[in-house]
C-alpha cells in the first residue's frame, strides 16, 4: 500500500498521461465475461423467477406472463420444498461441523507428530482434496455397495449380522450419512491444512511465556491459540458453510438423482430436477433465488466480521 | 510446535493415531486403483481381498474400447486446458489493474471480485441455459451442446478468485523494477508481458490449480449443457455410464474413476508448493 502511494506521489505524470483508461482497459476482458456469464444470468435468474416459464413458453407456444411473486407462494406452500429446505439446512450443518472438527482435531494432532507421520497424514489428505467430486462420490459407493463392498463384507466377517447385502442408500438417514462421510473425506484437508498452518504461524515463544506463567493447555488454548486463530477459523467456516451448502455431485451420484422418493433431495439438485426434469423453469429459478439469499446473507456476514477484525481489502 | 516438550508416550500414541489416520482416509483411494487393477472375477467376488495377485489392465481396456471414453478424456482435458489459460491471462490483466493504478470504483470493484466468489454458481444453471441456447443460434460454437458451452462459464466463474488471489503476486514486484523499466525505455505493453508476466507466472501457476480442478470436475454443466451431443461429453458424464440398472460394471467405474483422478492429482502435487503460499497470501490480505 505504502509503496504505491509513494510511487503515485513520485511520478504523477505517469500515472494520468497514458490516459485514465488504460485499468480499464486491462479490466475490459474480465468485467465483459463476468458481467455477461455472471450478473447478466443473475438478472435472468431473478426475472424468470417472477415469470410463469415452462415448456409451454420456452417453445414459444403461450406468452410469458408476469406471476409477481406466485412461484414463491406456490414453493412455500410446497410441503415437499419446506421438507427439502429443512434437510438441505440440516445437511449443511452437519457436514460443516463434522469437517470443521475432524480438520481442526487433525490440525492439532500434525503439531503433536515428527515429520514422518505429519508426511503421512498430509499426502493423504491431499490426495483426498484432490479427487473429483464425481469419482470421490463413485468410489465412496462401491466402498459401501451392499453386494461388492469391502464394508459390508468386513462387517460381517466381525461377526455382527444384518449387514450381508445391506444396502446403506436405502435408508433416508443411512444414505445423508453415507454422503456426509464422502463430503467431510474431500474437504476435511483444505480445513487442516489452513489451521495447521495458522498453528504454525503461533510464535512459541508466546505459548512458551503462558506455559511458564503457569497456565494450564486449557488456558493457553482459550486466551492464546484460539484468538489468534479465530480469522483463519472464521475463514474456513465460511467457505465451508458455501460449499455444503450448494452440493450437487455427491448426492446427485450418490443417491441416484435424490434418493428413493426424493428423499435425500437439497436444494441444488431439488432445483435441478424441477428445472430439467419437469420443465419448471420458473419455480427452478425460485429456488436458486432462495439459496441465493440465504449465502448472501452468510456473505454479508462474513464481510461484517471481516471488518470489525480490521481487515482492509 | 513444541513436539519435543510433549511426554514420550503421548507422542507415540499422537503418532500412531496420525498414521492411523493417514491409512483410513488413503484407503478409499487405495481400493480405487486396486479394484481398476483386479481382474474381473476379483471384483465381482463376494468376499473381496484388499490385495490381487494378477494385476490386470482388462478393466481400463474395457473403458476405452466399448465407450468412446478417450475422446471425453481429451474434451474434458480440451475444456480445462483453455479456461486455465484463458482465465490466467485475464485474470493477470484486471489484477495488474486493480493493484497497479489508482482509480475510481477500484475498491467497488475489489469488493464486487469479493461478492462474485460467494455467488452460487449452480443456481445459473436455468439462465445460461437458456443464454447458450440463444447464442448457439447467432454464434455457432458457443451455444448448447458445444465445448463452448462449458469453456465460457466456468472461464467467467474462475476470474473473480483468480484476480482476488492475483493481486498478492502482483504486488510483490517492486514498483522501482516498473519505475526502471520506463526509465529505460519500455513500453506500457513491453513492461507488462516481458517483466510484469514472467515474474508473475509462479502465481498464475497456484491460481490455475483452481480453476483447473473447478473445470475438470464440473457435473452440473456437463450435464445440463451437453444434451444430445454426446460426442461432446467430458469424463464424468461418460463415468456415470458404467451404472447400469442391471448391476454396476464396478472394475470399469474404478478403471475409469482412476483415469479422471490421475490428473488432478498430479497437477495437485506439481503445484501444491505454490499453492501454500499463495493461499497463505490470499488469507493474510
Amino acid at each position: 500500500m505504502t509503496a504505491t502511494d509513494t510511487s503515485r506521489a513520485s511520478r504523477p505524470s505517469r500515472a494520468r498521461r497514458p490516459g485514465a483508461w488504460t485499468p480499464w482497459l486491462y479490466l475490459a476482458p474480465a468485467l465483459v465475461l463476468i458481467g455477461g456469464l455472471l450478473v447478466y444470468p443473475l438478472y435472468q435468474l431473478g426475472l424468470i423467477s417472477f415469470l410463469e416459464y415452462t415448456q409451454a413458453q420456452v417453445s414459444g407456444g403461450e406468452p410469458t406472463s408476469f406471476q409477481g411473486l406466485g412461484n414463491y407462494t406456490e414453493l412455500f406452500r410446497d410441503a415437499q420444498f419446506r421438507q427439502v429446505l429443512l434437510a438441505t439446512v440440516v445437511f449443511a450443518a452437519a457436514c460443516v461441523l463434522a469437517t470443521l472438527a475432524v480438520g481442526c482435531a487433525l490440525a492439532v494432532l500434525l503439531t503433536r507428530v515428527r515429520a514422518l507421520p505429519r508426511l503421512a497424514l498430509m499426502l493423504a489428505a491431499l490426495g483426498a482434496w484432490a479427487t473429483p467430486a464425481v469419482t470421490g462420490s463413485t468410489v465412496w459407493l462401491f466402498l459401501f455397495d451392499p453386494d461388492l463392498g469391502p464394508v459390508d463384507s468386513a462387517l460381517s466377517a466381525l461377526g455382527l449380522s444384518g449387514f450381508e447385502g445391506h444396502s446403506w442408500t436405502y435408508d433416508r438417514y443411512s444414505a445423508f450419512g453415507l454422503v456426509l462421510l464422502e463430503v467431510v473425506w474431500c474437504s476435511f484437508p483444505f480445513v487442516m491444512v489452513t489451521v495447521y498452518a495458522g498453528l504454525r504461524a503461533i510464535p512459541a515463544e508466546v505459548l512458551e511465556a503462558a506455559a511458564l506463567d503457569g497456565a494450564s493447555q486449557w488456558r493457553i488454548w482459550r486466551g492464546v491459540t484460539a484468538p489468534m486463530l479465530r480469522p483463519i477459523l472464521v475463514v474456513v467456516t465460511v467457505q465451508s458453510v458455501i460449499w455444503d451448502f450448494k452440493i450437487f455431485t455427491q448426492i446427485y451420484v450418490m443417491t441416484n438423482g435424490g434418493g428413493v422418493a426424493g428423499q435425500n433431495l437439497t436444494l441444488n439438485v431439488y432445483a435441478y430436477q424441477k428445472a430439467f426434469a419437469s420443465s419448471q423453469y420458473s419455480l427452478g429459478s425460485a429456488i436458486g433465488v432462495v439459496m441465493l439469499l440465504i449465502l448472501l446473507a452468510v456473505t454479508l456476514g462474513y464481510l461484517r466480521l471481516l471488518r470489525r477484525q480490521g481487515e482492509e481489502i | 510446535m513444541n513436539a519435543l516438550r510433549i511426554r514420550r508416550p503421548w507422542r507415540l500414541a499422537a503418532e500412531a493415531a496420525a498414521l492411523l489416520v493417514a491409512a483410513v482416509v488413503a484407503f478409499p483411494l487405495y481400493w480405487m486403483v486396486l479394484a481398476a487393477f483386479k481382474p474381473a472375477a476379483e471384483v465381482q467376488s463376494a468376499a473381496p481381498r484388499p490385495w490381487t495377485l494378477r494385476p490386470s489392465l482388462d478393466a481400463f481396456r474395457r473403458v476405452f474400447d466399448q465407450q468412446d471414453f478417450g475422446r471425453y478424456f481429451l474434451n474434458s482435458l480440451l475444456v480445462a486446458g483453455t479456461v486455465v489459460v484463458a482465465s490466467g491471462l485475464v485474470a493477470f490483466l484486471a489484477a495488474t489493474a486493480v493493484t497497479r493504478f489508482r482509480f475510481r470504483f477500484r475498491t467497488t470493484l475489489l469488493v464486487m471480485f469479493l461478492v462474485a466468489q460467494m455467488v452460487p454458481v449452480e443456481a445459473l444453471t436455468i439462465p445460461l441455459f437458456f443464454l447458450l441456447r440463444d447464442a448457439g443460434g447467432t454464434v455457432p460454437g458457443i451455444g448448447l451442446n458445444t465445448l463452448g458451452s462449458l469453456i465460457l462459464p466456468h472461464l467467467a466463474f474462475s476470474l473473480p478468485f483468480a484476480v482476488w488471489m492475483l493481486r498478492g503476486f502482483v504486488r510483490a514486484v517492486p514498483e522501482a523494477l516498473e519505475e526502471a523499466a520506463y526509465l529505460d525505455g519500455a513500453s506500457r505493453a513491453r513492461f507488462l508481458w516481458r517483466i510484469l508476466f514472467p515474474l508473475v507466472l509462479p502465481g498464475l501457476m497456484a491460481t490455475s490449480v483452481f480453476s483447473f480442478i473447478s473445470t475438470w470436475n464440473d457435473f452440473l454443466f456437463a450435464k445440463s449443457f451437453i444434451i444430445s451431443a454426446t460426442e461432446n461429453s467430458t469424463l464424468p458424464m461418460a463415468l456415470l455410464v458404467f451404472f447400469k440398472d442391471e448391476g454396476n460394471d464396478w472394475g470399469g467405474i474404478m478403471a475409469a474413476s482412476t483415469v479422471m483422478t490421475v490428473p488432478v492429482l498430479v497437477f495437485f502435487v506439481l503445484v501444491q508448493r505454490r499453492l501454500v503460499s499463495g493461499l497463505g497470501g490470499a488469507v493474510k490480505d
